[in-house]
């Protein structure tokens, strides 16, 4: 347990650190929701019918831009060899990273979305449900995001392969994510089924996206 | 007590080629194992191999007297060429972590695993480690403003913060100066002395207290298809 405490604590203050991850995720988030006002045009009806796919999507893509990055640095410096060999079992070490992914992308992303909400006109009386489901469904997106990171770890400029591999992945919680808001903005109908399936995905690619993770990682060290 | 750090018929690959076959070695406690030969001949993979991070194809590696309920690669302290630090950490802080990170397999710990003084013990080895390598006064500079010696000795310093019964060492005093290297040797010949085990592959002469050599030749067919093993101890 020591060890899992040891790389948490040490990735959050070199996230921290470093910022990058986070002000890039932020950054990008940020841009692609404040250009969708101005390329589809001022109807407020519109906007706010489109808002929640939209800063779901957004959100998607600004979280997978860091996620490349998890395993990344450690592989290149030589840290992994350490502790891929000579510790932790490696679906900790997994575990550990994926977390740190999640509380410095998923986090922010999902608290930063009510605010860019309101340059699309989205439902105000929705937001603890927006907030709720992005909170719940990044889980899925960094855990599961993992396995694609550790699969192209040995592959340079990977941005695209793990695109491909990993947005499928991400559809069962970006359809729960947008059916739960859905139902809450239109009154009839109860959002909870939809919220429930979401966070069931999210607990279960916390058990496998470090199982899938770590066998990805022992081969990748050889 | 450990004793001995042992590999039999050893068949190596890495990505589906083989690169050592049929390699038999035993190191001894107190006795530092010198791994040399030409590039390529297989001294970073039988050291990865022995460091848990390539699966033997066929052979075994084996430790005597070590604890029972950890594995090889636990009981290890690998350095490898990279040394392992986050430049945008000091070298203490990136001490401090492998201090934390690699007391799981640590024996000493294991019997003053206490709480409240657990937290000065890493410190004060930390502090043991920067002053053998001479780095109490770069203890606190971002370690990618070092130099690549003081980053190799900072990388060194890792084998003093957790106490490990065995030394997997690729190229140890590679960017080292002769004075550091000496520094160096004194480091190891006390593991050895407090009966430690040292594997080391290098192309450099190390003046260690007891050493035999294990020579890795490449196989006379050529073809590069792998090499083999042809002197033992010497």
């Amino acid at each position: 347990m020591t060890g899992f405490v040891a790389i948490l604590g040490r990735d959050l203050r070199l996230a921290l650190r470093d910022g990058g991850a986070m002000g890039t995720a932020l950054g990008f988030y940020l841009i692609v929701v404040s250009m969708m006002p101005l390329a589809v045009g001022p109807d407020l009806k519109m906007l706010s019918r489109i808002a929640a796919g939209v800063l779901w999507i957004a959100l998607l893509l600004s979280a997978l831009l860091s996620l490349g990055r998890i395993f990344e640095t450690d592989f290149e410096d030589g840290s992994l060899d350490i502790i891929a060999g000579c510790g932790l079992p490696l679906e900790l070490v997994v575990a550990a990273k994926s977390l740190v992914h999640w509380l410095t992308t998923g986090i922010p992303l999902a608290l930063a979305a009510p605010i860019l909400g309101l340059l699309l006109n989205f439902d105000l009386s929705a937001t603890p449900f927006l907030v709720a489901t992005m909170l719940v469904g990044t889980v899925a997106i960094s855990f599961l995001g993992a396995i694609a990171a550790a699969l192209t770890l040995r592959a340079r400029k990977s941005g695209v392969l793990v695109a491909v591999m990993v947005l499928p992945l991400y559809v069962p919680t970006l359809i729960y994510g947008i059916t739960a808001i859905s139902i809450a903005l239109t009154p009839p109908g109860s959002p909870w089924p939809s919220f429930l399936l979401l966070s069931a995905i999210s607990l279960a690619s916390v058990v496998l996206g470090p199982l899938a993770a770590a066998a990805a990682l022992r081969y990748q060290v050889q | 007590m450990i004793e001995t750090l042992s590999g039999t018929d050893l068949v190596l690959e890495r990505g589906g080629r083989v690169v050592l076959l049929g390699v038999s070695f035993e190191a001894v406690a107190g006795q530092a194992l010198v791994l040399t030969g030409p590039n390529g001949a297989g001294k970073t993979t039988l050291i990865r191999a022995c460091a848990g991070l390539l699966p033997v194809s066929s052979g075994q590696i084996s430790l005597v007297g070590g604890n029972g309920e950890l594995t090889i690669a636990e009981q290890c302290h690998y350095v490898g060429h990279l040394n392992a630090l986050k430049t945008s950490m000091s070298v203490r802080e990136n001490l401090l972590f492998w201090a934390a990170f690699l007391k799981i397999g640590s024996t000493e710990t294991r019997l003053e695993d206490t709480g409240q003084t657990d937290k000065g013990s890493v410190r004060a080895l930390v502090d043991g480690a920067l002053e053998w390598f001479r780095l109490r006064d770069l203890a606190d500079v971002p370690s990618g403003y070092l130099s690549a010696g003081q980053k190799r000795r900072a990388a060194l310093a890792r084998l003093l913060v957790a106490r490990r019964p065995v030394w997997l060492l690729d190229e140890p005093t590679v960017a080292l100066d002769a004075q550091m290297r000496d520094l160096f040797v004194d480091v190891v010949d006390e593991h050895l002395l407090s009966g430690g085990i040292v594997l080391a592959a290098t192309h450099l002469p190390l003046p260690f207290r007891t050493k035999r050599e294990l020579r890795l030749r490449l196989r006379a067919d050529g073809a590069g298809s792998g090499p083999c093993i042809s002197g033992a101890a010497s």
